[in-house]
């Protein structure tokens, strides 16, 4: 049997479609751990990344995070955190956001630096408030890769929730555990599946979030 | 008026980039800050909107010290235009220019009226109005960028470079749209450049400016070029600097002679007369309009051989053109005559290269004369 078969087997199964262990119970859960994380995320690396991008100060040490968070594995952070808080989303969701947050906070910064300084010159000449010159000229853009630095993070998530299911909790990783402890393999690949599935998906919504919110003045190019 | 008073600019690093400069810039006229590169040209200008604190010194905006406004308010109160446009590459055209509008609170429908109304004094096709800036030339970018620094309608513009990024053609026609728009709108500009014959070109006065921020001469761009302060200005203003200086001469006064003119389709009798009058002739088409030179002895009646004609240069129009055009036709025409022609194009006279040389000679006197007077006072 090949992988395609155990897919086949898994999807046309009729009982994993309902239920508390069915697909579309699993695949909310693991898209409020998802979004639950992300937001956590953005609430942090944004406003750093604004500020500091906006300022230009507190690049070096920014750099120095992002690198350190990276380097973090995230399952023995997971480990960690069950050893010292025990069960529950906390210790999930600790180390989805600490993945999370360097590409954010990283590309953002990043992404307003690199804005052209002609038009934020121009803006602070004309009278524009710093809160306005933020918003209306560096966001904007900015905006292709603050997306991108998102969508990064977004997708590392999806894939990285899956070891929400060590500490008991559910999600698509519930799929993957379970049939890797039953040797149920239909099981492990309908799991990865959903979650490579569920990682387009994303991919999609970035895609068509940018369409929408990204200037055509600056959408060219393909950044993004 | 802004009155720059004893204004020194020290950067933290320890440059001085402005150096105690006083100047008093006129209200309603276009004053250029000149000189070449680093000499604090446009360090100078962003100080009179508060880009750029002053070290020490004070600027007074009509008696009042800019310091003495809100920061946002004072910029609002002055168009900013830069070298490359600086628009914002995410909004269209149209709201690029009602970006100060906006800020003052207009509505976005009264803003975008506005703009539409800015796109056509600035020689925009309102066509443009919904496209981005990087669809646009380089040239139609800073007209764009001059439309926004319009659009308030303030009382002085500042512009750093605005034109210096674009090709000579295109520059020319900024240039000469800059002025239309001051005769209509009667600004108080402040203008940067590195490029003395644009200063001279635009300049109701002109401040030359030399390395480390030192003021070197501040006058109108003929007693520039009359009168250099210095041998640095001197050097500044270039080799050609006489010549230039013909610029400011009207050639209305220019004495011109007719008898040399006969039309292609003259008879016998008129170009024999003609032809001892003078050693060349200029043919013209039946409407007036010059076609090129001749020897008497080469023409013949009802029959002119338009290629066997003398190329005539370039012609200038009296009154409207300065004495430096008409000498510049004398030098380019190789009979040594200029070719004078009225707005449509139709010779009305013209002129020997020594008659254009005692004009000049005469024009000098005059200059010279008024200067005594003025000493003498
Ligand atoms: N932010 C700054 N920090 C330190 N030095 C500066 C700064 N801005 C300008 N300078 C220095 O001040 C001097 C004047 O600069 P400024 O930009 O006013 O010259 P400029 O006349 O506009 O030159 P250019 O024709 O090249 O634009 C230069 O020596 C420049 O290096
Ligand atoms: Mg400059």
């Amino acid at each position: 049997m090949n992988v395609l078969d155990f897919a086949r087997a898994f999807f046309g199964d009729g009982a994993h479609w309902h239920g508390y262990d069915g697909i579309p119970t699993r695949f909310a859960e693991h898209i409020g751990y998802c979004l639950e994380a992300l937001a956590i995320a953005a609430a942090i690396g944004l406003p750093v990344g604004l500020l500091t991008g906006h300022t230009g100060r507190g690049g070096n040490a920014l750099a120095f995070l992002a690198t350190a968070g990276r380097a973090l594995p995230s399952f023995g952070l997971l480990v960690l955190m069950f050893i010292w808080i025990g069960l529950g989303l906390l210790p999930v969701m600790i180390p989805l956001v600490v993945l999370a947050v360097p590409p954010i906070l990283v590309t953002t910064y990043e992404a307003v630096r690199s804005v052209d300084p002609s038009p934020v010159d121009a803006a602070r000449g004309m009278g524009m408030p710093e809160t306005r010159v933020l918003f209306q000229v560096e966001v904007p853009v900015a905006l292709p890769l603050i997306l991108s630095g998102l969508r990064t993070a977004a997708v590392q998530i999806v894939s990285t929730a899956t070891i929400a299911a060590y500490v008991s909790l559910g999600g698509l990783g519930r799929y993957i555990i379970d049939g890797l402890y039953q040797k149920d393999y239909e099981k492990v690949v309908g799991g990865a599946t959903l979650v490579a599935g569920l990682a387009l998906v994303t991919l999609a919504v970035f895609w068509a979030v940018s369409r929408l919110a990204v200037s055509p003045g600056v959408r060219r190019g393909g950044r993004g | 008026m802004i009155r720059i008073d004893a204004v020194t600019k020290r950067y933290p690093d320890g440059t001085v980039a402005v150096d105690r400069l006083s100047l008093e810039i006129p209200d309603r006229a276009i004053t250029v800050l000149v000189g070449p590169s680093g000499c604090g040209k446009t360090t100078t200008l962003r100080m009179i909107n508060r880009m750029v604190e002053p070290t020490e010194g004070s600027i007074l905006l009509d008696g009042q010290d800019i310091r003495q406004q809100p920061v946002n308010t004072l910029r609002r109160s002055m168009g900013y235009v830069i070298q490359n446009a600086g628009l914002f590459p995410h909004r269209t055209i149209l709201d690029n220019i009602a970006t100060v509008p906006r800020l003052l609170g207009r509505s976005r429908r009264q803003a975008r009226d506005r703009a539409a109304e800015l796109m056509e004094r600035v020689g925009l096709d309102t066509a443009l109005a919904k496209r981005y800036p990087y669809q646009l030339s380089g040239g139609q970018q800073q007209r764009v960028g001059v439309a926004r620094a319009l659009a308030a309608d303030p009382p002085v513009l500042l512009m750093d470079e605005p034109f210096s990024a674009v090709d000579p053609v295109v520059r020319k026609q900024l240039q000469d749209e800059l002025l239309r728009i001051q005769e209509e709108l009667g600004k108080t500009i402040v203008f940067v450049t590195h490029d003395i014959d644009e200063a001279i070109k635009l300049g109701t006065r002109v401040a030359v400016l030399r390395t480390g921020g030192r003021l070197a001469q501040y006058a109108p761009p003929a007693e520039l070029l009359s009168a250099p302060a210095d041998a640095f200005v001197e050097d500044f203003l270039g080799a050609d600097r006489g010549i230039r200086r013909l610029s400011f001469f009207p050639s209305a006064d220019l004495e011109l002679q007719t008898a040399p003119l006969v039309r292609a389709d003259a008879d016998a009798g008129t170009l024999a007369a003609r032809a001892t009058a003078v050693p060349y002739l200029l043919v013209t088409d039946p409407d007036g309009r010059p076609l090129g030179w001749s020897e008497p002895g080469r023409l013949t009646a009802g029959a002119v051989d338009r290629e066997q004609l003398l190329d005539y240069g370039r012609p200038f129009v009296p009154g409207t053109d300065s004495l430096r055009a008409a000498l510049d036709g004398a030098v380019l025409s190789p009979t040594g005559w200029a070719v004078a022609v009225d707005g449509e194009g139709r010779a009305v006279g013209v002129v020997s290269q020594q008659v254009i040389g005692e004009a000049i000679r005469a024009a000098h006197g005059r200059v010279a004369e008024r200067a005594g007077e003025a000493a003498g006072r």
